[in-house]
């Protein structure tokens, strides 16, 4: 499946069928950190990609606090 | 996994709250928290004017929508940055939303309107970008307030902010900030009052709100703030939580509920030692106001002799 990640953006392939959990584990990505939105609709860490699902990793994290 | 309230599918989880969420009751639990952090900390009364301080970001956006849907009379005001394309994008996404929730947006363009901008400010003094921008903020969010007669100015800090906030000022023992870092600011002679209604909510659920309603905001990071230090201390406070999840809140709320009275005198006394600037008029413990003597750095303004910076 093609994965969507920002900042900056770019895309990377990973294999399917495999959950939003292992995926973010397999990218090292902490899931307090980010959302996972497959289409328009966000998804929660129990639910299984498949391979032809458009996923987008969107981090939540801002900063600039002085 | 389940919503916790209706059993049916769950697009979001809270893991703080051991909890998932369907689209509506998230909504609801995202209201649910605003209305709790402004009725405790006693934020808003009903009728007073709310200047809502707006980025194009996911935490001032949402803001807004749930103070407006919330009932209170919110208008915004946007600070244009001068950070290039980031600048210009922020301000359409501000400004698409401002239209679509129908709400008054004021506009201050720090390039044409204060003589600077970020950028600028930042090569020109020794200060960080985000001390600069910080530093505008503050000055222009208190006196557009104070000119356009609003009571209250909400800004859109989240509890990864201030978490992240606590974090920096307990690692340098820094007390004066200690006392002044809570979600209400009291209005005091020049300072109109700040509140935090989003200090409840982390930014996960911030950015998954604006999904979930429809509010099309800059996810894009501002490119001046990459590595700062707020971004490492909140790299650390997530690798806790991902451990033990409602780390971030035992941590804050904690701090609020048990340390924050201790540090409050200091601040008092910060507060009452201040006098107004030379040049504006605003608060400031020295003769002329941190804003103005930026101002004077860049060249915007020239400060009377006896006034110069040295």
């Amino acid at each position: 499946m093609k994965v969507l990640l920002r900042n900056p953006k770019r895309e990377v392939e990973v294999a399917g069928p495999i959950t939003v959990h292992a995926l973010l584990q397999r990218l090292e990505m902490s899931p307090e950190s980010v959302l996972v939105i497959v289409g328009d609709e966000l998804v929660t860490h129990d639910v299984k990609l498949a391979d032809d699902d458009a996923v987008e990793i969107r981090p939540v994290i801002s900063g600039g606090a002085a | 996994m389940k919503c916790r309230v209706c059993k049916g599918a769950a697009v979001i989880d809270v893991r703080r709250h051991n909890a998932a969420f369907c689209k509506e009751h998230f909504v609801h639990h995202c209201d649910e928290q605003v209305r709790r952090a402004v009725h405790s900390h006693r934020m808003l009364e009903p009728g007073e004017r709310v200047l809502v301080a707006v980025s194009g970001g996911k935490d001032s956006l949402a803001l807004w929508d749930i103070l407006v849907r919330l009932g209170y009379e919110a208008d915004g005001l946007y600070l244009g940055l001068g950070i290039g394309e980031y600048s210009d994008e922020s301000g359409d996404y501000t400004r698409a939303f401002a239209q679509q929730l129908g709400r008054p947006l004021h506009e201050v363009d720090l390039g044409a309107d204060a003589g600077y901008t970020i950028p600028e400010a930042a090569a020109v003094t020794r200060r960080s970008p985000c001390g600069a921008c910080g530093l505008s903020k503050r000055h222009l969010f208190n006196s557009v307030a104070i000119e356009r007669g609003y009571d209250v100015v909400a800004t859109g800090h989240n509890l990864d902010d201030e978490a992240a906030v606590l974090l920096g000022n307990v690692l340098r023992w820094d007390t004066g900030y200690l006392g002044r870092q809570h979600p209400v600011l009291p209005a005091t002679p020049g300072f109109v009052r700040k509140v935090k209604p989003l200090v409840r909510l982390g930014e996960r659920e911030t950015a998954a709100y604006c999904v979930l309603q429809g509010i099309d905001y800059q996810v894009e990071e501002c490119p001046m703030a990459a590595g700062n230090r707020h971004l490492g201390y909140k790299e650390v406070l997530n690798a806790l939580e991902d451990r033990s999840p409602g780390s971030k809140a035992a941590f804050l709320f904690g701090f609020l509920e048990r340390g924050h009275e201790r540090f409050a005198g200091e601040a008092e006394h910060e507060r009452d030692e201040l006098g107004e600037c030379s040049v504006c008029g605003a608060p400031t413990p020295g003769t002329v106001c941190a804003f103005c003597r930026l101002r004077s750095q860049v060249g915007a303004i020239e400060l009377p002799v006896e006034l110069k910076v040295r």
